[in-house]
């Protein structure tokens, strides 16, 4: 699904290299956690893969697609197969949850007829189906999180990235977050979570790719192929 | 298209005071080009009512047989220049002449002989009154051999020419100029919407959004807001023509107001302004991020 090869990013604003000999392979059904301090190169991991940014060197391949050589018109292609979450959430403060929701199909083209159910759907899976008509500002964080996640997944999308998604939440609503990613990931959708949270990471069980100042220096996966 | 439709009204409706800003905006640029365009018009009235006074007069050798006269003035009619030949006579020459230079009315009146010869008239069609094709006529009119002389005022004409070259050149740049500022002008108010709504625009790209589709309610609202604007500024423009007209002012030709087509034009071109400068701020806002 998503492969990295000797990739290296440098940014054109100077200093050193964001990331440096990157290579690693997330395959179906996946659930792996990126870590690693702040300025690691999480969010660029995650910036390589949605096309946000192209790599300096080496090679990025997500669901098909080649990042360094993707085109523009590629660029919503490859994103209408992914599911992209923020630690601000970015929803739109004007619309409601459901709007909120709603919009990302509306941007892809998607039938007017299917919205309302779909969106119901999503809303249903987050647990939020009678917050549907609230804006923003009347949701708390993790139900704005969660209202987030429900419009990265409106799209079905094949993976979902999920950059500090419970940075700005409290621990009830990181467990409770984390735990709806799982359900994602349960029913087949491959799970990308960028995190500095250790004890969430530490207590998952689930695959480990850390990063320290730009270079990988733990895969859980690459190691337990060695152990085995 | 109904979501183009949609998300442009809403925007609308959700920065209502940037829009009516905007419009404003685009409406205070269009009225200055307008009130240019309406200065430019009444002067190039006045500049052909002026031009309508381009006369060619070719002087007949007395005693010209009026057969072979007549043989003439249908080739000279038929010359792609001449809108209307006339013949006059001795005698209208001279009761011409005395209307007009009442001084020397009694002079006429004491001399025996008519000392004014028969004469052609010749008007010329729009578009051919300047210097060179007056010149050209005149010059093919010498080539007639009963004519004795003509008389064009090379340099009344020859003048006229300048200030219509110079009134073209001016009317030009200045014209370009305000055009100019007023793409400017609209530009930066739409990016000022651009920016304000760049959260949303990253927000469209993330979930997979073409550039195009993020274009289209932007382009929807430029139209727009360049149509209101020019609404706005057609108004103003004709508030000072009646206010202009009111007063009596003009440049001696009556004032003159844009026609239906020039009204067209008004409003395409805001809207046009309206939908080029949307173009540009969002192309380089979605350049940029």
């Amino acid at each position: 699904m998503i492969r990295f090869t000797s990739v290296a990013k440098r940014y054109d604003t100077g200093g050193g290299p964001a990331l440096e000999r990157i290579s690693f392979h997330v395959g179906r059904g996946e659930f792996v956690f990126l870590t690693g301090h702040s300025g690691a190169g999480k969010s660029t991991i995650l910036k390589l893969i949605y096309a946000e940014e192209r790599p300096s060197s080496g090679d990025v391949r997500a669901l098909g697609f080649q990042i360094p050589r993707i085109t523009a018109d590629e660029i919503p292609r490859l994103r209408r197969r992914l599911g992209i979450v923020f630690q601000d959430f970015r929803l739109l403060t004007d619309r409601t949850a459901a709007e909120n929701i709603a919009f990302a199909l509306e941007v892809t083209g998607a039938r007017e007829d299917v919205i309302p159910q779909r969106v119901h759907r999503v809303l249903e899976q987050v647990g939020l189906a009678t917050k549907a008509d609230a804006f923003p500002r009347e949701l708390s964080g993790g139900e704005q999180q969660r209202i987030a996640i429900a419009r990265a997944l409106v799209n079905d999308p094949a993976v979902l990235l999920a950059d500090e998604p419970t940075g700005n939440l409290d621990e009830r609503a990181t467990r409770g977050v984390y735990q709806l990613l799982r359900d994602i990931n349960d029913s087949g959708t491959v799970v990308l979570m960028a995190t500095h949270n250790l004890e969430l990471v530490r207590a998952s069980g689930q695959r480990i790719v850390e990063l320290r100042d730009g270079t990988l220096v733990f895969d859980s996966a690459a190691d337990q192929e060695e152990v085995s | 298209m109904k979501l183009l439709w949609r998300e442009a009204l809403l925007s609308f409706s959700r920065t209502r005071t940037l829009s009516a800003l905007s419009v404003t905006t685009i409406a205070f640029a269009l009225f200055v080009t307008g009130l240019f365009g309406l200065v430019a018009l009444n002067l190039r009235a006045a500049l052909g009512q002026i031009e309508e006074r381009v006369e060619i007069v070719a002087f007949v050798l007395r005693g010209t047989p009026s057969q072979g006269l007549a043989v003439a003035m249908e080739d000279i009619s038929a010359f792609p220049e001449v809108l209307s030949v006339r013949y006059v006579t001795e005698e209208e020459a001279l009761a011409q002449a005395k209307a007009d230079l009442v001084e020397f009315r009694d002079a006429y009146e004491a001399v025996q002989i008519n000392p004014l010869p028969p004469s052609l008239e010749l008007r010329l069609k729009p578009g051919y009154r300047d210097a060179a094709h007056v010149g050209e006529v005149a010059e093919r009119l010498r080539g007639f051999p009963f004519i004795e002389d003509v008389r064009y005022g090379r340099d009344w004409v020859e003048k006229l020419d300048r200030l219509r070259t110079i009134g073209g050149v001016v009317g030009g740049v200045i014209g370009l100029a305000f055009a100019l500022v007023s793409v400017v002008i609209i530009g930066v108010t739409i990016r000022i919407t651009v920016l304000q709504r760049a959260r949303e625009i990253s927000i469209m790209r993330l979930v997979g959004a073409t550039d195009w589709f993020i274009r289209g309610p932007f382009l929807l609202e430029g139209a727009i807001k360049g149509l209101l604007g020019g609404i706005f500024a057609f108004l103003l423009c004709f508030a000072v023509y009646a206010l202009f007209k009111a007063q009596g002012l003009g440049l001696g030709t009556g004032l003159r107001f844009f026609t239906a087509i020039h009204a067209v034009g008004f409003l395409a071109f805001g809207m046009l302004l309206g939908l080029g400068g949307s173009l540009v701020s969002v192309g380089r806002h979605l350049r940029k991020v």
